[in-house]
């Protein structure tokens, strides 16, 4: 081996940031080296059986459902984001927190009950047709399970992502700025969208990106609507042509594309950076009064409306008909593993999350950047495809320590990581990082590096910095990044049902056990079981972030 | 601190269940106890789980998930698998299973009651219950003569089918059946000319499928046989009740080779650290009390001759059975798949 020249004495501080950087990565990293052994050894005859039938259907069918859920995500987001941020009206305070609800329902749990209510057999159809006399062919409606229904549903039920994201950089926007603005003539109007949104993009584009990979990472509502997208080619691949190789082929392709979609968005963002000088919290909302105020209720309620209040409708409908015989004892047990799941997940993932924002903050070079970058790559993975990722390192982990302490201990360590929750941890926290690290990033971003260094001035070394500094100005973006990772894994099914223990169900097994038998009317019960659980660590957010004011 | 923290937690998560899977291993603890993949949801396998533990006092432990998922981990989890049984819902997933070779064979003579036709050769897994793949019509005017699989091809009924997506295992094992019996080139014209009839797009279960057809989105619908016989099990005044009363059956293929059926089945893992009991499920499973509970609780047909049928199974009529070796739609699954990817079969 050739000798390695290192410098004779190295400077420990400085490869503590990298170190951190990419023991975090590595949680990424792994499964995906994983994916990337499995397609090493993928048969060639399916990728050019793929290449030559479904494909090009694959990537039109991903590509148009992405750009569609990203408009409307958009729109809804951003408008209802500016509604409340810069305007008081009735009800706002309610919408305020309301808006984010249709995050607590699993995408798929909303997309059967849209589809419940809307399809030939549902309600409104039936009763079209009995009042009309019509068949069915007759009149035109809406066909919910297609793209754009799908469309439609995922944007309905993502948008808050960039609600969130969005409202809370808008709201944390330095008064400062808008007398700044006065001062040199600029109307409201104009400061808005020339200071105002330049200024809350990246957080709008850090909710966006949380959106596409959501969309990308999708399968129960795409195969529910019989969509060939990116997802169902996985699976098909893997569980119809026997070739778990090739549907981690298909995976990386569909991780490349993120990686493409990344590159542009750093590209496009290089030469601007955002920083507000003193986050505050003063309100400086506009009161609307009279009809303008109904009016500006009415339309933020829209989201609201079409992401939960209908879908929800439906599911108590259900629920309704079938309460005997579902709310057994063993819900408390189901509830407290959700819960206890979530939180332990949802905190270490933002510990970790703000571990590697700041190595990259820090220590600011290529690796940690890359690091960083990484570490927001396994939102796209399909769960199923990171638990099977994390579950082969692990099983191949633990079977070695087994031999090892067989031989040496005389004693068995048996599956000591993967026949544990640990697999399961370890699984959510490699899908859902991006959650904490967007979060994170985008509170960082609005904090400019002129604070730290006056700090540091002041003698204060980096942990110092980020306690009394960082901290109180982070408080909110972390919170949210800890609600989203909580509320994620509530209703993460794919990775859980596979990795569990014995014995150990989550609400969203439970809900999908029943809807995944096509029983939609019993999964109703488990399914606002999942919601209400969601609603707590919403309101408790909102009660945290109210504080502040 | 944040650190030391961290590491506490992930060490009394491993503890939380590396401890009992230690006592199964020792063997010591585990006299009682069984441990379950299941491809069958949990619910469905309820009653006959706590029938078992009820006789034989042995605690069933479960995990119930996807079939190629769980074999996926069997496979990682290598010779320190706690699983003893792995349940699926269909014949290619257990010859899968028996081609990766985690399954064991099993000599018993309870299990040979169970035909020969149902379980596998080498005696590595057995069938447990038969759903069949049936032909269902809304046609109130008595005008549609279908009477086979591959008359779903027919010209005469464009427009008028729906069944869904070819991404489902019991479309890819008929697909499978076909391709046994008539060939490829056959087998893919016969898919095109299916994809030519769709009323719609394929989307969302069997369920979908009746309730499609009955609400006349198309007269011809394709489902496995415990759909409709739950949703006629329902209460009469239900939507779905109404719904499948309006549906008549076409048992496909009777003057022929008979209609494709499937099986729900298991098998016992080679790692099992538990395999006399898992021997004593999988023979629960097939005796006449449990093969009873399959056919009154989930509508399904037992595989043991003599069992008494759901009245509603029993109003659907006596059938022939293709018999085709199931271990044939394992086999030709992919290649089945290949062929309705080409056709345009979503």
């Amino acid at each position: 081996m050739a000798p390695i020249m290192l410098p004779l004495r190295v400077d420990a501080s400085r490869l503590i940031w990298p170190a951190c950087a990419l023991l975090v990565a590595l949680l990424v990293v792994l499964p995906i080296l994983t994916l990337l052994k499995l397609s090493l050894s993928a048969d060639p005859q399916i990728w050019q059986h793929l290449r030559t039938t479904v494909l090009a259907d694959y990537v039109s069918t991903t590509a148009i459902l992405v750009i569609g859920v990203a408009i409307l995500s958009l729109v809804l987001g951003v408008a209802s984001a500016i509604a409340i941020s810069q305007f008081r009206f009735i009800g706002a305070s309610i919408l305020s927190w309301a808006l984010l609800l249709p995050l607590a329902s699993p995408a798929y749990i909303t997309a059967y009950s849209y589809t419940g209510l809307l399809d030939v057999s549902g309600p409104i159809q039936s009763q079209l047709r009995a009042v009309f006399g019509w068949q069915v062919g007759d009149y035109w409606f809406p066909a919910i399970r297609s793209l754009p229904g799908a469309i439609f549903v995922l944007g309905c039920v993502l948008y808050p992502y960039v609600y969130l994201l969005a409202r809370t950089a808008l709201s944390e926007q330095s008064v400062n700025l808008s007398y700044a603005a006065a001062s040199s003539g600029a109307n409201r109007r104009q400061f808005f969208f020339r200071v105002s949104i330049p200024l809350a993009r990246p957080a709008i584009v850090a909710g966006l990106a949380l959106v596409i990979m959501e969309t990308l990472a999708d399968y129960g509502a795409v195969s529910y609507f019989g969509l060939s997208t990116f997802t169902t080619g996985i699976f098909r691949t893997w569980f119809g042509l026997d070739s778990v190789e090739s549907a981690a082929q298909l995976s990386l392709m569909l991780l490349s594309l993120v990686v493409l979609l990344m590159i542009l968005e750093k590209a496009a963002r290089r030469r601007a950076a955002y920083f507000s000088q003193s986050p505050s919290r003063e309100d400086n909302r506009i009161t609307l009064h009279g009809w303008r105020q109904w009016l500006a209720m009415a339309l933020t309620c829209i989201p609201l409306v079409l992401g939960f209040v209908v879908p929800m409708a439906q599911l108590l409908f259900w629920a309704v008909q079938r309460i005997d015989g579902i709310w057994q004892a063993r819900f408390w047990e189901l509830l407290s593993n959700t819960l206890s799941l979530a939180g332990i997940t949802a905190g270490i993932t933002l510990a970790l999350a703000l571990l590697i924002s700041y190595a990259a903050r820090f220590s600011p070079n290529r690796f940690t950047r890359l690091c960083r970058s990484i570490s927001s790559l396994g939102y796209a993975i399909p769960g199923l495809v990171i638990a099977v990722g994390v579950l082969i390192p692990l099983a191949w982990f633990d079977n070695q320590l087994d031999a090892w302490a067989r031989l040496h201990l005389n004693t068995s360590t048996g599956l000591l990581l993967s026949g544990s929750l640990v697999a399961l941890v370890v699984a959510y926290i490699a899908r859902f990082l991006a959650l904490g690290v967007n979060n994170a990033e985008a509170g960082l971003a609005r904090i400019h590096p002129s604070m730290e260094q006056s700090a540091r001035s002041l003698g204060e070394n980096s942990f110092g910095v980020i306690r009394r500094v960082h901290m109180p100005l982070l408080r909110n973006s972390i919170l949210t990044g800890f609600i989203l990772v909580f509320v994620d894994v509530m209703k993460e099914l794919p990775a859980t049902l596979v990795l569990r223990p014995f014995n150990f169900d989550t609400l969203a097994v439970r809900a999908y056990e029943l809807a995944g038998d096509e029983r939609l009317a019993d999964a109703a019960l488990p399914s606002l079981a999942i919601v209400a659980a969601g609603l707590i660590p919403v309101i408790l957010l909102t009660r945290f972030m109210r504080s502040d004011n | 601190m944040k650190r030391a923290a961290f590491f506490v937690l992930l060490l009394s998560l491993a503890a939380c269940q590396a401890d009992p899977q230690g006592a199964q291993r020792d063997g010591t603890a585990s006299a009682g106890e069984v441990n379950i993949y299941s491809a069958r949801k949990e619910a469905l396998m309820a009653p006959l789980l706590n029938e078992f533990t009820q006789q034989t006092g042995i605690k069933v432990n479960l995990i119930s998930g996807k079939a190629d998922a769980l074999l996926s981990r069997i496979q990682s989890e290598g010779a320190n698998s706690p699983a003893d049984v792995l349940l699926t819902t269909d014949a290619g997933r257990l010859h899968r299973a028996k081609a990766a070779g985690v399954l064991k064979a099993i000599n018993s003579s309870e299990l040979n009651r169970i035909p020969a036709r149902y379980r596998d050769p080498d005696q590595q897994w057995f069938g447990l219950s038969l759903r069949a793949r049936l032909i269902l019509l809304n046609d109130p005017a008595n005008t549609i003569s279908i009477d086979s699989y591959e008359a779903l091809a027919d010209p005469a009924y464009q427009g008028q089918i729906c069944i869904r997506s070819s991404s489902n295992i019991y479309n890819q094992s008929l697909t499978a059946s076909l391709l046994h019996h008539s060939g490829e080139q056959a087998t893919l014209e016969w898919a095109k000319g299916l994809v030519a009839n769709l009323a719609r797009s394929p989307q969302g279960g069997d369920t979908d499928q009746i309730r499609a057809a009955a609400a006349g989105a198309c007269s011809i619908a394709v489902a496995n046989s415990y759909y409709l016989a739950r949703l006629l099990g329902d209460d009469p005044e239900t939507d779905d009740f109404a719904a499948a009363s309006k549906i008549r059956i076409v048992w496909p293929n009777q003057s022929g080779r008979g209609t494709h059926v499937n099986i729900s089945g298991a098998g016992v893992l080679t790692n099992a650290p538990n395999p006399e009991n898992a021997i004593k499920l999988i023979e629960f499973l097939a005796s006449d009390s449990a093969q009873q509970i399959y056919a009154e609780r989930n509508f399904e047909y037992p595989v043991i001759a003599g069992i008494e049928l759901h009245p509603v199974l029993t109003g659907f009529g006596e059938f022939k059975a293709d018999t085709i070796a199931l271990n044939i739609l394992g086999e030709k699954n992919a290649e089945a798949l290949k062929l309705m990817d080409q056709a345009g079969w979503k």
